[in-house]
């Protein structure tokens, strides 16, 4: 078996215009899905019979929700993988998700706020799931403020690695936070043992909705992918070739 | 049939929901014009590298990270 497609998978410029190649794959659906299941969410799903049009919180809690954790595990993934193997790739991955990461878990912790105004009458409880979410912000900010304090890349990779790494046992604890503990969060919608408990004209819109923030992360993660490795690779000579308008 | 005010009014959620549309937009927009924006300081910053280089006469004197792409180099100039 030939192992130099995984090769390649640790080269800049192959990863850098591999980047660039694929970003509009991933915009467009993602433009596409999200205006979709806006128009689809906000208009024609009907209300819910016990929160009316509160309910709509949905389309934009979740989505956001779901990716502060995905974008933290695969930050955390990425770490790792540069930490054991040495790919300087994947630590620029993994350093190119925490701003994404941490503005997504912000909005995340922003609308369950307003979401949890009207429906639990308060804004902030510290509750499992709401204080484990927040835990996770931190943990984006820490990671962030450790490499820019740090001032030689690789060193900062090392570090902030641990850091990432450390920091994943944080989700199973937001995503079973609902089950161990009595929360005022409601437990999972989607990912039941009996299927999702959720009718079909409010669930296809939040799908949309789904796909479309997962594509939009990966479209964001590429662009910033190649700002990184320009950055990383300023000596090396392909990068004429990058730049040369 | 929902007129535009029922609509804007959410039933009665329209201080909840719409701070969060716009919020949730807000990031969005912002997470893309911030990526596209380090990229092209990036670019920026490389280019006046090379530019400064090329202007001291050594091209290519990369690491290791330069190895593999000379020819290609060569070829598209």
């Amino acid at each position: 078996m030939s192992w130099t497609w995984f090769h390649r998978l640790g080269s800049p410029p192959y990863i850098y215009n591999l980047a660039a190649r694929l970003t509009p794959w991933f915009a467009w659906p993602a433009a596409l899905l999200m205006l979709g299941g806006l128009y689809d969410g906000l208009v024609l799903s009907p209300p819910d019979y016990q929160q009316g049009d509160g309910f709509r919180m949905m389309y934009v809690h979740v989505p956001t929700a779901y990716l502060s954790v995905m974008i933290y595990t695969t930050m955390a993934i990425c770490a790792a993988v540069g930490l054991i193997w040495r790919i300087k790739v994947a630590h620029a991955v993994a350093a190119s998700c925490a701003p994404i990461g941490a503005s997504i878990t912000l909005c995340a912790l922003v609308t369950g706020s307003l979401w949890g105004a009207p429906m639990w009458g308060t804004y902030w409880e510290w509750d499992p799931r709401l204080t484990s979410e927040l835990i996770l912000l931190f943990l984006y900010l820490g990671y962030m403020g450790l490499r820019s304090a740090t001032e030689d890349v690789q060193r900062a990779d090392r570090i902030s690695a641990v850091l990432a790494i450390v920091g994943v046992v944080n989700v199973p604890i937001i995503h079973f936070s609902v089950v161990w503990w009595n929360s005022l969060h409601q437990g999972s919608t989607l990912l039941r043992a009996d299927g999702p408990a959720i009718a079909t004209s409010m669930l296809i819109p939040l799908l949309m909705m789904l796909l479309g923030f997962t594509l939009f992360f990966v479209a964001v993660l590429l662009v910033r992918l190649r700002g990184e490795i320009l950055s990383r690779e300023r000596s090396a000579s392909w990068i004429r070739e990058a730049v040369t308008p | 049939m929902k007129t535009l005010s029922d609509f804007l009014d959410m039933g009665g959620y329209a201080g909840y929901i719409w701070p969060s549309y716009v919020l949730t937009f807000l990031v969005v927009v912002l997470n893309v014009v911030w990526a596209r924006r380090l990229l092209a300081r990036s670019r920026e910053e490389a280019r006046r590298r090379l530019a400064m280089r090329s202007g001291g006469g050594a091209a290519g004197t990369g690491g290791a990270g330069g190895t593999a792409a000379p020819t290609q180099a060569g070829e598209a100039t």
